[in-house]
Protein backbone atom coordinates (compact mmCIF):
# COMPACT_ATOMS: atom_id res chain seq x y z
CA UNK A 1 0.00 0.00 0.00
CA UNK A 2 2.51 2.81 0.95
CA UNK A 3 4.53 1.51 -1.91
CA UNK A 4 1.63 2.20 -4.60
CA UNK A 5 1.28 5.72 -2.54
CA UNK A 6 4.65 6.78 -2.89
CA UNK A 7 4.46 5.33 -7.01
CA UNK A 8 1.53 7.62 -7.46
CA UNK A 9 3.44 11.15 -6.32
CA UNK A 10 6.46 10.14 -8.08
CA UNK A 11 4.14 9.31 -11.27
CA UNK A 12 2.60 12.96 -10.58
CA UNK A 13 5.91 14.51 -9.92
CA UNK A 14 7.87 13.19 -12.63
CA UNK A 15 7.10 15.08 -15.35
CA UNK A 16 7.04 18.11 -13.44
CA UNK A 17 11.24 17.80 -12.22
CA UNK A 18 11.42 16.47 -15.64
CA UNK A 19 10.75 20.42 -16.85
CA UNK A 20 12.30 21.91 -13.83
CA UNK A 21 15.40 20.14 -14.19
CA UNK A 22 15.74 20.40 -17.90
CA UNK A 23 15.24 24.50 -17.40
CA UNK A 24 18.74 24.71 -16.02
CA UNK A 25 19.87 22.67 -19.32
CA UNK A 26 22.63 24.82 -20.80
CA UNK A 27 22.15 23.20 -24.66
CA UNK A 28 20.05 24.41 -27.56
CA UNK A 29 17.86 21.03 -27.52
CA UNK A 30 15.56 21.28 -24.65
CA UNK A 31 15.88 17.51 -23.91
CA UNK A 32 19.09 16.44 -24.53
CA UNK A 33 21.54 17.06 -21.21
CA UNK A 34 24.43 19.42 -22.12
CA UNK A 35 25.24 20.67 -18.65
CA UNK A 36 23.90 23.07 -15.74
CA UNK A 37 23.50 26.70 -16.43
CA UNK A 38 20.81 29.51 -15.62
CA UNK A 39 21.00 31.30 -18.66
CA UNK A 40 17.58 30.26 -20.05
CA UNK A 41 15.72 32.25 -17.42
CA UNK A 42 17.53 35.42 -18.36
CA UNK A 43 17.22 34.77 -22.20
CA UNK A 44 13.05 33.68 -21.32
CA UNK A 45 12.51 36.97 -19.81
CA UNK A 46 14.67 39.27 -21.85
CA UNK A 47 12.81 37.94 -25.30
CA UNK A 48 9.66 40.27 -25.79
CA UNK A 49 7.31 37.76 -27.06
CA UNK A 50 7.16 36.04 -23.76
CA UNK A 51 6.94 38.81 -21.80
CA UNK A 52 4.35 39.90 -23.82
CA UNK A 53 2.50 37.12 -23.81
CA UNK A 54 2.86 36.60 -19.80
CA UNK A 55 1.30 40.29 -19.60
CA UNK A 56 -1.25 39.26 -21.54
CA UNK A 57 -2.11 36.82 -19.69
CA UNK A 58 -1.68 37.76 -16.91
CA UNK A 59 -4.13 40.83 -17.40
CA UNK A 60 -6.94 38.44 -18.48
CA UNK A 61 -6.28 36.42 -15.59
CA UNK A 62 -6.67 39.19 -13.20
CA UNK A 63 -9.72 40.91 -15.25
CA UNK A 64 -11.89 37.04 -15.60
CA UNK A 65 -10.78 37.44 -11.29
CA UNK A 66 -12.00 40.01 -10.60
CA UNK A 67 -15.11 40.40 -12.88
CA UNK A 68 -16.12 36.78 -11.84
CA UNK A 69 -15.83 37.08 -7.74
CA UNK A 70 -17.72 40.25 -8.07
CA UNK A 71 -20.69 38.93 -10.44
CA UNK A 72 -20.96 35.46 -9.39
CA UNK A 73 -20.99 36.58 -5.76
CA UNK A 74 -23.81 39.21 -7.33
CA UNK A 75 -25.98 36.52 -8.32
CA UNK A 76 -25.16 33.93 -5.60
CA UNK A 77 -26.80 36.85 -3.02
CA UNK A 78 -29.35 37.37 -5.83
CA UNK A 79 -30.46 33.37 -6.21
CA UNK A 80 -31.37 33.67 -2.66
CA UNK A 81 -34.12 35.73 -3.01
CA UNK A 82 -35.30 34.32 -6.13
CA UNK A 83 -37.80 31.36 -5.88
CA UNK A 84 -40.15 29.56 -8.93
CA UNK A 85 -38.97 29.43 -12.38
CA UNK A 86 -37.01 32.01 -12.36
CA UNK A 87 -34.23 30.18 -9.45
CA UNK A 88 -34.47 26.70 -12.09
CA UNK A 89 -33.68 28.72 -15.40
CA UNK A 90 -30.39 30.48 -13.47
CA UNK A 91 -29.85 27.00 -11.61
CA UNK A 92 -29.93 25.60 -15.16
CA UNK A 93 -27.94 28.44 -17.02
CA UNK A 94 -25.17 27.96 -13.84
CA UNK A 95 -24.73 24.11 -14.39
CA UNK A 96 -24.84 24.39 -18.33
CA UNK A 97 -21.89 26.70 -18.11
CA UNK A 98 -19.86 24.67 -15.95
CA UNK A 99 -20.78 21.27 -18.34
CA UNK A 100 -20.47 22.84 -21.71
CA UNK A 101 -16.79 21.50 -22.53
CA UNK A 102 -14.60 24.71 -22.59
CA UNK A 103 -14.11 23.83 -26.07
CA UNK A 104 -17.75 24.04 -27.62
CA UNK A 105 -17.70 27.57 -25.33
CA UNK A 106 -14.98 28.52 -27.62
CA UNK A 107 -16.11 27.03 -30.60
CA UNK A 108 -19.76 28.78 -29.86
CA UNK A 109 -17.95 32.43 -28.79
CA UNK A 110 -15.92 32.27 -31.77
CA UNK A 111 -18.70 31.83 -34.31
CA UNK A 112 -21.45 34.16 -32.90
CA UNK A 113 -19.12 36.97 -32.64
CA UNK A 114 -17.58 36.41 -36.10
CA UNK A 115 -21.16 36.08 -37.43
CA UNK A 116 -21.90 39.60 -35.53
CA UNK A 117 -18.82 41.20 -36.30
CA UNK A 118 -19.61 40.70 -40.47
CA UNK A 119 -23.14 42.33 -40.39
CA UNK A 120 -21.79 45.59 -37.72
CA UNK A 121 -18.16 45.78 -39.48
CA UNK A 122 -19.21 47.60 -43.04
CA UNK A 123 -21.41 49.92 -41.16
CA UNK A 124 -18.82 51.01 -38.34
CA UNK A 125 -15.82 50.98 -40.99
CA UNK A 126 -17.95 53.30 -42.65
CA UNK A 127 -19.14 55.50 -40.11
CA UNK A 128 -15.94 55.97 -37.59
CA UNK A 129 -13.23 53.50 -39.68
CA UNK A 130 -13.05 51.40 -37.06
CA UNK A 131 -13.67 47.70 -36.75
CA UNK A 132 -14.40 44.94 -34.44
CA UNK A 133 -12.65 42.24 -34.17
CA UNK A 134 -11.89 39.24 -31.23
CA UNK A 135 -9.09 39.63 -29.17
CA UNK A 136 -8.23 39.77 -25.49
CA UNK A 137 -11.19 40.66 -24.43
CA UNK A 138 -13.27 37.69 -25.96
CA UNK A 139 -10.87 35.63 -24.04
CA UNK A 140 -11.94 37.16 -20.91
CA UNK A 141 -15.45 37.01 -21.28
CA UNK A 142 -15.95 33.45 -22.28
CA UNK A 143 -13.55 32.66 -18.93
CA UNK A 144 -15.83 34.89 -17.06
CA UNK A 145 -18.99 33.09 -17.84
CA UNK A 146 -17.76 29.76 -16.44
CA UNK A 147 -16.28 31.36 -13.60
CA UNK A 148 -19.23 33.21 -12.63
CA UNK A 149 -20.73 29.78 -12.31
CA UNK A 150 -17.78 28.20 -10.00
CA UNK A 151 -17.59 31.57 -8.26
CA UNK A 152 -21.60 31.65 -7.23
CA UNK A 153 -21.75 27.87 -6.76
CA UNK A 154 -18.99 28.54 -3.87
CA UNK A 155 -20.58 31.06 -2.16
CA UNK A 156 -24.06 29.77 -2.42
CA UNK A 157 -22.43 26.84 -0.69
CA UNK A 158 -21.26 29.31 1.90
CA UNK A 159 -24.24 31.50 2.03
CA UNK A 160 -26.43 27.98 2.84
CA UNK A 161 -23.97 27.17 6.14
CA UNK A 162 -24.42 30.99 7.57
CA UNK A 163 -26.10 31.75 10.90
CA UNK A 164 -28.93 33.00 10.29
CA UNK A 165 -29.37 34.65 13.61
CA UNK A 166 -25.93 36.68 13.26
CA UNK A 167 -28.11 38.76 10.33
CA UNK A 168 -31.14 38.92 12.14
CA UNK A 169 -29.38 40.08 15.45
CA UNK A 170 -27.81 42.71 13.22
CA UNK A 171 -31.67 44.11 11.95
CA UNK A 172 -32.50 43.88 15.58
CA UNK A 173 -29.32 46.02 16.72
CA UNK A 174 -31.09 48.58 14.09
CA UNK A 175 -28.30 48.35 11.50
CA UNK A 176 -28.86 49.03 7.44
CA UNK A 177 -29.51 46.60 5.35
CA UNK A 178 -26.29 48.37 3.59
CA UNK A 179 -24.44 48.39 7.59
CA UNK A 180 -25.54 45.13 8.15
CA UNK A 181 -24.13 43.27 4.31
CA UNK A 182 -20.42 45.13 4.56
CA UNK A 183 -20.12 44.74 8.63
CA UNK A 184 -22.12 40.92 8.71
CA UNK A 185 -22.45 38.72 5.52
CA UNK A 186 -19.15 40.22 3.59
CA UNK A 187 -16.90 39.59 5.96
CA UNK A 188 -18.82 35.46 6.52
CA UNK A 189 -18.37 35.53 2.30
CA UNK A 190 -14.57 36.66 2.09
CA UNK A 191 -12.87 33.19 2.07
CA UNK A 192 -15.33 31.98 -0.88
CA UNK A 193 -15.39 34.94 -2.60
CA UNK A 194 -11.36 35.08 -2.37
CA UNK A 195 -11.15 31.49 -3.28
CA UNK A 196 -13.12 31.92 -6.28
CA UNK A 197 -10.81 34.58 -7.03
CA UNK A 198 -8.25 32.23 -7.10
CA UNK A 199 -9.37 29.80 -8.72
CA UNK A 200 -10.62 31.86 -11.39
CA UNK A 201 -7.26 33.33 -11.91
CA UNK A 202 -5.75 30.09 -12.14
CA UNK A 203 -8.28 28.61 -14.36
CA UNK A 204 -8.16 31.67 -17.00
CA UNK A 205 -4.42 32.06 -16.47
CA UNK A 206 -4.08 27.96 -17.53
CA UNK A 207 -6.46 28.05 -20.23
CA UNK A 208 -5.26 26.98 -23.55
CA UNK A 209 -8.41 25.79 -25.93
CA UNK A 210 -10.59 28.83 -25.28
CA UNK A 211 -8.26 31.30 -25.94
CA UNK A 212 -6.64 29.42 -28.69
CA UNK A 213 -10.46 29.93 -30.20
CA UNK A 214 -11.64 33.81 -29.60
CA UNK A 215 -8.33 35.18 -28.65
CA UNK A 216 -7.83 36.80 -32.78
CA UNK A 217 -4.40 38.04 -33.11
CA UNK A 218 -3.62 38.58 -29.22
CA UNK A 219 -0.88 35.53 -27.54
CA UNK A 220 -1.49 34.21 -24.15
CA UNK A 221 1.40 32.19 -22.45
CA UNK A 222 -0.31 29.37 -23.14
CA UNK A 223 -0.84 29.82 -27.00
CA UNK A 224 2.54 31.14 -27.28
CA UNK A 225 3.71 27.54 -25.92
CA UNK A 226 1.67 25.58 -27.74
CA UNK A 227 3.16 27.05 -30.93
CA UNK A 228 6.61 27.02 -29.41
CA UNK A 229 6.20 23.29 -28.49
CA UNK A 230 5.02 22.89 -32.27
CA UNK A 231 8.32 24.34 -33.47
CA UNK A 232 10.65 22.44 -30.88
CA UNK A 233 11.12 23.54 -27.44
CA UNK A 234 13.65 25.37 -26.16
CA UNK A 235 14.89 25.50 -22.73
CA UNK A 236 13.48 28.54 -22.55
CA UNK A 237 10.13 27.54 -22.73
CA UNK A 238 10.88 25.05 -19.99
CA UNK A 239 12.53 28.02 -17.42
CA UNK A 240 8.94 29.99 -17.78
CA UNK A 241 7.51 26.82 -17.42
CA UNK A 242 9.26 26.51 -14.04
CA UNK A 243 8.62 29.98 -13.10
CA UNK A 244 4.75 29.49 -13.65
CA UNK A 245 4.49 26.36 -11.94
CA UNK A 246 6.38 27.51 -8.84
CA UNK A 247 3.91 30.47 -8.76
CA UNK A 248 0.97 28.65 -9.29
CA UNK A 249 1.80 25.99 -6.65
CA UNK A 250 2.53 29.33 -4.56
CA UNK A 251 -1.23 30.41 -5.62
CA UNK A 252 -2.83 26.93 -4.72
CA UNK A 253 -1.46 26.90 -1.43
CA UNK A 254 -2.51 30.37 -0.59
CA UNK A 255 -6.49 29.41 -2.02
CA UNK A 256 -5.94 26.55 1.03
CA UNK A 257 -4.93 28.81 3.40
CA UNK A 258 -7.20 30.92 2.89
CA UNK A 259 -10.21 28.47 3.05
CA UNK A 260 -9.10 26.40 5.99
CA UNK A 261 -8.56 29.54 8.24
CA UNK A 262 -11.97 30.73 6.91
CA UNK A 263 -13.42 27.17 8.20
CA UNK A 264 -11.55 28.07 11.31
CA UNK A 265 -13.49 31.50 11.67
CA UNK A 266 -16.71 29.56 10.56
CA UNK A 267 -16.78 27.14 13.58
CA UNK B 1 -32.96 44.95 -6.22
CA UNK B 2 -32.81 41.43 -6.67
CA UNK B 3 -32.78 41.63 -10.81
CA UNK B 4 -29.87 44.17 -10.56
CA UNK B 5 -28.22 41.30 -8.61
CA UNK B 6 -28.73 39.16 -11.12
CA UNK B 7 -28.30 41.37 -14.49
CA UNK B 8 -24.43 40.97 -14.51
CA UNK B 9 -24.22 37.20 -14.58
CA UNK B 10 -27.51 37.33 -16.53
CA UNK B 11 -25.69 39.03 -19.48
CA UNK B 12 -22.94 36.83 -19.48
CA UNK B 13 -25.34 34.10 -19.89
CA UNK B 14 -27.20 35.32 -22.53
CA UNK B 15 -24.16 36.98 -24.91
CA UNK B 16 -21.67 33.92 -24.55
CA UNK B 17 -23.88 30.94 -23.32
CA UNK B 18 -27.61 30.88 -24.57
CA UNK B 19 -26.69 33.07 -27.95
CA UNK B 20 -23.62 31.27 -29.05
CA UNK B 21 -25.14 27.88 -28.26
CA UNK B 22 -28.22 28.85 -30.23
CA UNK B 23 -26.03 30.28 -33.19
CA UNK B 24 -24.57 26.81 -33.18
CA UNK B 25 -27.84 24.89 -33.41
CA UNK B 26 -28.78 27.06 -36.33
CA UNK B 27 -25.03 26.79 -37.89
CA UNK B 28 -25.40 23.17 -37.70
CA UNK B 29 -28.44 23.14 -40.56
CA UNK B 30 -26.37 25.64 -42.87
CA UNK B 31 -23.79 24.95 -45.76
CA UNK B 32 -19.97 25.70 -45.89
CA UNK B 33 -19.52 28.45 -47.81
CA UNK B 34 -17.33 28.26 -50.60
CA UNK B 35 -14.23 30.20 -48.94
CA UNK B 36 -14.66 28.32 -45.35
CA UNK B 37 -17.34 29.37 -42.94
CA UNK B 38 -21.09 29.84 -42.90
CA UNK B 39 -24.18 29.97 -45.52
CA UNK B 40 -27.37 30.53 -44.98
CA UNK B 41 -29.31 27.05 -45.72
CA UNK B 42 -31.37 24.30 -44.38
CA UNK B 43 -30.33 21.34 -44.47
CA UNK B 44 -29.76 17.44 -42.38
CA UNK B 45 -26.74 17.09 -44.76
CA UNK B 46 -24.20 17.79 -41.56
CA UNK B 47 -26.03 16.00 -39.20
CA UNK B 48 -25.96 12.63 -42.18
CA UNK B 49 -22.25 13.42 -42.46
CA UNK B 50 -21.27 12.81 -39.23
CA UNK B 51 -20.29 8.92 -39.61
CA UNK B 52 -17.18 10.31 -41.10
CA UNK B 53 -15.82 11.85 -37.82
CA UNK B 54 -16.99 8.38 -36.53
CA UNK B 55 -13.17 7.73 -35.40
CA UNK B 56 -12.85 10.65 -33.57
CA UNK B 57 -16.72 9.67 -31.53
CA UNK B 58 -15.63 6.35 -31.15
CA UNK B 59 -12.42 6.96 -30.12
CA UNK B 60 -13.82 9.42 -27.14
CA UNK B 61 -16.61 7.56 -26.40
CA UNK B 62 -14.16 4.58 -25.76
CA UNK B 63 -11.47 5.99 -24.24
CA UNK B 64 -13.24 8.93 -22.42
CA UNK B 65 -15.28 6.30 -19.84
CA UNK B 66 -12.68 3.94 -20.02
CA UNK B 67 -10.15 6.57 -18.57
CA UNK B 68 -12.57 7.81 -16.29
CA UNK B 69 -12.75 4.01 -14.92
CA UNK B 70 -9.63 3.33 -14.44
CA UNK B 71 -8.35 7.08 -12.81
CA UNK B 72 -11.44 6.56 -10.58
CA UNK B 73 -9.91 2.35 -9.42
CA UNK B 74 -6.61 4.23 -9.18
CA UNK B 75 -8.00 7.47 -7.18
CA UNK B 76 -10.06 5.08 -4.42
CA UNK B 77 -6.83 3.86 -2.65
CA UNK B 78 -5.45 6.74 -2.76
CA UNK B 79 -8.20 8.47 -1.21
CA UNK B 80 -8.40 5.90 1.36
CA UNK B 81 -4.92 6.04 2.38
CA UNK B 82 -4.96 9.55 2.87
CA UNK B 83 -8.58 9.61 4.71
CA UNK B 84 -8.04 6.55 6.90
CA UNK B 85 -4.42 5.37 7.10
CA UNK B 86 -2.40 9.02 7.28
CA UNK B 87 -2.37 11.02 10.67
CA UNK B 88 -4.78 14.22 10.70
CA UNK B 89 -1.67 16.20 10.84
CA UNK B 90 -0.61 15.50 7.40
CA UNK B 91 -3.88 14.69 5.05
CA UNK B 92 -4.65 17.99 3.89
CA UNK B 93 -0.71 18.36 2.86
CA UNK B 94 -0.59 15.47 0.90
CA UNK B 95 -3.91 16.04 -0.26
CA UNK B 96 -2.95 19.68 -1.48
CA UNK B 97 0.35 18.52 -3.43
CA UNK B 98 -1.98 15.60 -5.34
CA UNK B 99 -4.45 18.33 -6.55
CA UNK B 100 -1.34 21.18 -7.22
CA UNK B 101 -0.15 19.59 -10.68
CA UNK B 102 -3.82 19.99 -11.97
CA UNK B 103 -3.23 23.70 -11.24
CA UNK B 104 0.26 23.85 -13.24
CA UNK B 105 0.53 24.28 -17.43
CA UNK B 106 -1.07 21.33 -18.64
CA UNK B 107 0.72 21.93 -21.81
CA UNK B 108 4.40 21.67 -20.58
CA UNK B 109 3.03 18.19 -18.33
CA UNK B 110 1.99 16.53 -21.35
CA UNK B 111 4.98 17.12 -23.29
CA UNK B 112 6.51 15.92 -20.67
CA UNK B 113 5.24 12.63 -21.23
CA UNK B 114 5.89 12.79 -24.74
CA UNK B 115 9.66 12.40 -23.45
CA UNK B 116 8.59 9.68 -21.00
CA UNK B 117 6.25 7.54 -23.33
CA UNK B 118 8.50 7.88 -26.48
CA UNK B 119 10.95 5.61 -27.50
CA UNK B 120 14.13 7.24 -25.21
CA UNK B 121 11.91 7.08 -22.09
CA UNK B 122 10.25 4.09 -20.22
CA UNK B 123 10.78 1.74 -23.44
CA UNK B 124 14.07 2.71 -23.56
CA UNK B 125 14.22 1.34 -19.86
CA UNK B 126 12.41 -1.90 -20.22
CA UNK B 127 14.49 -2.76 -22.78
CA UNK B 128 17.38 -2.66 -20.51
CA UNK B 129 15.53 -5.32 -17.93
CA UNK B 130 14.72 -7.49 -21.54
CA UNK B 131 11.22 -6.24 -22.78
CA UNK B 132 11.54 -5.17 -26.16
CA UNK B 133 9.49 -3.72 -28.45
CA UNK B 134 7.44 -1.91 -26.26
CA UNK B 135 5.46 1.13 -28.22
CA UNK B 136 3.60 3.56 -25.95
CA UNK B 137 3.34 7.10 -27.38
CA UNK B 138 0.41 7.95 -30.23
CA UNK B 139 -1.31 4.87 -29.01
CA UNK B 140 -4.36 4.24 -27.02
CA UNK B 141 -2.38 3.32 -23.80
CA UNK B 142 -0.55 6.47 -23.92
CA UNK B 143 -3.86 8.16 -23.75
CA UNK B 144 -5.33 6.61 -20.87
CA UNK B 145 -2.32 6.87 -19.29
CA UNK B 146 -2.52 10.59 -19.72
CA UNK B 147 -5.69 10.76 -18.54
CA UNK B 148 -5.18 9.00 -15.02
CA UNK B 149 -1.85 11.15 -14.79
CA UNK B 150 -4.09 14.40 -15.49
CA UNK B 151 -7.39 13.96 -13.71
CA UNK B 152 -6.03 11.95 -10.70
CA UNK B 153 -5.57 15.36 -9.05
CA UNK B 154 -9.32 15.92 -9.36
CA UNK B 155 -10.85 12.19 -8.44
CA UNK B 156 -9.17 11.66 -5.61
CA UNK B 157 -10.25 15.04 -3.41
CA UNK B 158 -14.25 13.94 -3.65
CA UNK B 159 -13.49 10.62 -3.00
CA UNK B 160 -11.24 11.47 -0.01
CA UNK B 161 -14.04 14.07 1.09
CA UNK B 162 -17.17 11.03 1.23
CA UNK B 163 -14.53 8.35 2.78
CA UNK B 164 -13.61 10.80 5.22
CA UNK B 165 -16.68 11.60 6.84
CA UNK B 166 -17.37 7.52 6.58
CA UNK B 167 -18.08 6.83 10.33
CA UNK B 168 -15.56 3.82 11.59
CA UNK B 169 -17.49 2.57 13.95
CA UNK B 170 -19.68 0.75 11.08
CA UNK B 171 -16.42 -0.32 9.98
CA UNK B 172 -15.29 -2.38 13.49
CA UNK B 173 -19.40 -3.23 13.77
CA UNK B 174 -19.09 -4.83 10.35
CA UNK B 175 -15.79 -6.51 11.73
CA UNK B 176 -17.24 -7.36 14.85
CA UNK B 177 -20.47 -9.18 13.30
CA UNK B 178 -17.50 -11.20 11.63
CA UNK B 179 -17.97 -9.83 8.12
CA UNK B 180 -14.52 -10.27 6.24
CA UNK B 181 -12.31 -7.37 5.17
CA UNK B 182 -13.40 -8.14 1.46
CA UNK B 183 -17.10 -8.08 2.17
CA UNK B 184 -17.06 -4.95 4.44
CA UNK B 185 -15.51 -2.98 1.76
CA UNK B 186 -18.19 -4.06 -0.72
CA UNK B 187 -20.89 -3.71 1.66
CA UNK B 188 -20.03 -0.95 3.85
CA UNK B 189 -17.11 1.23 2.42
CA UNK B 190 -17.68 1.61 -1.24
CA UNK B 191 -21.44 2.21 -1.22
CA UNK B 192 -20.83 4.76 1.53
CA UNK B 193 -17.91 5.93 -0.91
CA UNK B 194 -20.56 5.67 -3.94
CA UNK B 195 -21.48 9.56 -4.00
CA UNK B 196 -17.67 11.36 -3.90
CA UNK B 197 -16.88 8.43 -6.68
CA UNK B 198 -19.90 10.10 -8.35
CA UNK B 199 -18.61 13.73 -8.59
CA UNK B 200 -15.10 12.62 -9.24
CA UNK B 201 -16.40 10.65 -12.11
CA UNK B 202 -18.47 12.87 -13.56
CA UNK B 203 -16.09 16.17 -13.41
CA UNK B 204 -13.16 13.59 -14.91
CA UNK B 205 -15.59 12.70 -17.82
CA UNK B 206 -16.97 15.83 -18.41
CA UNK B 207 -13.06 17.33 -18.59
CA UNK B 208 -12.24 14.35 -21.01
CA UNK B 209 -15.17 14.11 -22.83
CA UNK B 210 -13.91 17.76 -24.70
CA UNK B 211 -10.48 16.90 -24.59
CA UNK B 212 -7.99 18.38 -26.75
CA UNK B 213 -4.55 18.52 -25.98
CA UNK B 214 -4.12 14.87 -24.28
CA UNK B 215 -5.03 12.84 -27.08
CA UNK B 216 -2.99 15.95 -29.15
CA UNK B 217 0.05 15.24 -27.33
CA UNK B 218 -0.16 11.42 -26.65
CA UNK B 219 -2.41 10.36 -28.96
CA UNK B 220 -0.47 12.27 -31.75
CA UNK B 221 -2.84 12.73 -34.33
CA UNK B 222 -3.24 8.84 -34.30
CA UNK B 223 -5.60 8.09 -31.72
CA UNK B 224 -7.76 11.95 -31.59
CA UNK B 225 -10.80 12.88 -30.04
CA UNK B 226 -13.94 15.01 -31.09
CA UNK B 227 -11.77 18.04 -29.52
CA UNK B 228 -8.74 17.74 -32.01
CA UNK B 229 -12.09 16.66 -34.90
CA UNK B 230 -13.00 20.72 -33.98
CA UNK B 231 -10.41 22.58 -34.12
CA UNK B 232 -9.33 20.96 -37.61
CA UNK B 233 -12.69 21.69 -38.82
CA UNK B 234 -13.24 25.13 -37.19
CA UNK B 235 -9.18 26.35 -37.50
CA UNK B 236 -8.08 24.21 -40.11
CA UNK B 237 -10.83 22.94 -42.78
CA UNK B 238 -13.10 26.14 -41.98
CA UNK B 239 -16.32 23.89 -42.25
CA UNK B 240 -18.31 25.65 -39.44
CA UNK B 241 -21.82 24.02 -40.38
CA UNK B 242 -20.13 20.77 -40.18
CA UNK B 243 -18.14 21.33 -37.10
CA UNK B 244 -21.08 23.05 -35.45
CA UNK B 245 -22.96 19.82 -35.74
CA UNK B 246 -20.27 17.61 -34.38
CA UNK B 247 -20.20 19.87 -31.38
CA UNK B 248 -24.36 19.58 -31.57
CA UNK B 249 -23.95 15.99 -31.00
CA UNK B 250 -20.93 16.05 -28.46
CA UNK B 251 -22.97 18.63 -26.15
CA UNK B 252 -26.27 16.03 -26.87
CA UNK B 253 -23.99 12.58 -26.27
CA UNK B 254 -22.63 14.34 -22.73
CA UNK B 255 -25.94 15.45 -21.77
CA UNK B 256 -27.70 12.04 -22.25
CA UNK B 257 -24.45 9.94 -20.51
CA UNK B 258 -24.53 12.41 -17.71
CA UNK B 259 -28.08 12.14 -17.23
CA UNK B 260 -28.05 8.24 -17.39
CA UNK B 261 -25.44 8.11 -14.93
CA UNK B 262 -27.13 10.89 -12.63
CA UNK B 263 -29.91 8.21 -12.25
CA UNK B 264 -28.54 5.37 -11.67
CA UNK B 265 -26.24 6.73 -9.39
CA UNK B 266 -28.98 7.91 -7.64
CA UNK B 267 -31.61 4.72 -8.21
CA UNK B 268 -28.19 2.81 -6.04
CA UNK B 269 -29.15 2.73 -2.40
CA UNK B 270 -28.84 5.89 -0.67
CA UNK B 271 -30.70 8.73 -1.88
CA UNK B 272 -28.04 11.15 -1.19
CA UNK B 273 -28.10 13.46 -3.97
CA UNK B 274 -24.65 13.44 -5.83
CA UNK B 275 -23.78 17.12 -6.29
CA UNK B 276 -22.08 18.07 -9.60
CA UNK B 277 -19.64 20.14 -8.03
Amino acid sequence: MRIFIAFIYVFLYAPIALIVGLSFNSGRQAFVWQGFSTEWYGKAFSNPLITEALMTSLMIALSTAFLSAIFGTLLALGLERLKGWLRVLFDILIYTSIMVPGIVIGIATLIAFVSFFDLVNPVLEAAIGWRLQMGAWAVIAAHVLFNIAVVALLVRARLQGMDRSLVEASEDLYATPAGTFVQVVLPLLAPAILAGFLLAFTFSFEDFIIAYFVAGPDVTLPIYVFSSIRRGVTPEINAVGTVVLLSSLLLLIAAQWVLRRGDRTAD
Amino acid sequence: MTAALLAPAGVFFLFLLIIPLAVVLVFSFGERAPAGGYAAAFTFDNYLNLPARSKAFINTLTLAPLGTLLTAIIAFPVAYFLAVKVSPRWRVTMLVLIMAPFWTSQLLRYYAWIMLLGAKGIPSWLALIGITDVRLINTPWAVLIGAVYGFLPLMVPPIYVSLEKLDKRLLEASADLGATPVSTFFQITLPLALPGVATGSMLVFILLMGDYILPQYLGGGKVFFIGNALVDLFLQSRNWPFGAAVSVALVLIMLVTIYAYMRFVLSRGDRRRAALV
